[in-house]
């Protein structure tokens, strides 16, 4: 199975070098196997690939930053601590305060912080030289933050509601529905529970997927029809690039504003009254 | 479970998480939130409190001088208001005293010219009723002394030589009060 893989002469790059159009060497098309690293190095049994790496790397990037900028805070800012709180109050105004109000979301506000520069940066590591590959594009990332989400919407539920109240919250139950009640509680259930983490893990995974398989075409076409008069569609196939890495940048951003926004919204459900 | 799902992740479905991964992305994100629960949101929470603070206490401060300074205006002015008033009052005061003082002084001089003027009277009408009195003696004298020599004796009853002089007196005053009413008609 790992003969197929582009990657196995060159870990940061994704395909061969010395493959050309005309050259009668084959176009490899990017696809899942371009999301699959072997490992790089192994510290005690576990065996660290490329994604696990930019994970901790990013996870120090974020910490560094923060650190710089809020450790040692100033009445008056300094650049880098405006830039940070300018990013720390956008989250907890624009989405937590906005969606759970500011007495009942301040207890919220570290995680949904967290939870967006996290994914934001890790979405960020697409464009980066040399690492240019978004960690969030491994479902593993994502879902394991969807998990986070759920876990807490569950127990919030739970705990906010009581028992019975937690699984009417759940179900939506409301006794005016009448005979289509069953229906649109099982709906309601299939949703909130099954439904909801999936999508929000996978909103995050296929848009960076998406968005990163299609950079790696782009790129990858650049490269392979640099030969003849393939020079000119490689022109156009490099303008893409640069107008998609743009594109990513935006898109990078959104999805990690969509998947706070999500959360504070599951986070609003669970802690609304049940019907 | 996990053969399964390693198993299915060498398959190259994407859609099943490689738990290494997903291990890893746990574990990161548990640093990332827990650095910024615990210390740093603290930390810049804190400051921006204080910038908070900072900024409405200027404006709270400055908000207070201003009505301080209207207060003191206002006091001020209630206290020229009330300095006027009671000077107003004063001189009220001061004119009603005076004009009391005036009119006390005035019925004071008309007292005393009313006792000086009575007193006149009482001293006229006293020297004069002496004088009446020192008359009817003398005139009593005189009148017997002369009716002696007419008589060429000496009356020497002095009941009846008295009786004798008030009857002329007597005359004599009735004459006198009939001139003067007459000549006060």
């Amino acid at each position: 199975m790992q003969k197929e893989l582009a990657v196995s002469a060159d870990q940061m790059l994704a395909f061969e070098t010395d493959c050309h159009i005309f050259s009668g060497c084959g176009f490899e098309a990017p696809g899942v196997h371009s999301f699959i690293f072997k490992p790089l190095f192994t510290v005690g049994g576990i065996e660290f690939n490329k994604t696990m790496l930019l994970a901790l790397v990013g996870t120090v990037a974020i910490v560094w930053f923060f650190w710089a900028a809020f450790a040692r805070p100033k009445l008056v800012p300094g650049k880098l601590q405006m830039v940070g709180e300018a990013g720390y109050d956008f989250i907890r105004r624009g989405v937590v305060y906005e969606g759970l109000g500011k007495k009942e979301g301040e207890k919220y506000v570290p995680l949904i912080v967290s939870l967006f520069f996290f994914v934001w940066i890790m979405n960020m590591w697409a464009v980066i030289p040399l690492a240019q590959f978004p960690v969030t594009s491994v479902i593993s990332y994502p879902a394991a933050l969807a998990l986070i989400v759920y876990v807490l919407y569950i127990s919030l539920t739970f705990k906010r509601n009581g028992f019975v109240g937690g699984w009417k919250n759940l179900s939506g139950y409301d006794k005016s529905l009448g005979p289509v009640l069953p229906l649109i509680m099982f709906l309601e259930l299939f949703q909130n529970l099954l439904v909801r983490p999936f999508t929000h893990a996978v909103r995050l995974f296929a848009n960076m997927f998406a968005g990163h398989t299609l950079l790696l075409l782009f790129t990858l076409a650049t490269w392979y029809l640099l030969n003849g008069f393939g020079i000119l569609y490689s022109g156009v196939s490099f303008i893409m690039t640069v107008l998609m890495v743009a594109f990513e940048l935006f898109i990078q951003a959104v999805q990690a504003y969509v998947f706070v926004l999500l959360a504070t919204n599951y986070i609003q459900g669970a802690l609304s009254e049940s019907h | 479970m996990i053969a399964f799902v390693q198993m299915a992740a060498e398959e190259e479905n994407p859609l099943v998480p490689p738990i290494p991964e997903f291990v890893i992305g746990l574990l990161a994100f548990a640093i990332v939130f827990f650095v910024l629960w615990k210390k740093l949101l603290p930390s810049i929470n804190k400051v921006l409190e204080e910038r908070r603070d900072a900024i409405e206490g200027g404006i709270e401060k400055a908000e207070a001088a201003q009505q301080e300074a209207a207060d003191v205006l206002q006091q001020y002015k209630d206290q020229l208001a009330e300095a006027r008033h009671e000077a107003a009052r004063l001189r009220s005061e001061a004119q009603e005293q005076g004009a009391t003082l005036i009119a006390e002084m005035r019925a004071e001089g008309q007292r005393q010219r009313e006792e000086i003027i009575a007193a006149g009277h009482a001293q006229v009408e006293a020297d004069r009723k002496q004088a009446a009195q020192t008359l009817r003696q003398d005139v009593g004298k005189l009148a017997t002394d002369l009716a002696g020599k007419l008589v060429g004796e000496s009356l020497d009853d002095h009941a009846r030589q008295s009786r004798v002089i008030d009857r002329f007196l007597d005359g004599l005053e009735d004459a006198a009060e009939a001139d003067a009413s007459g000549a006060a008609r």
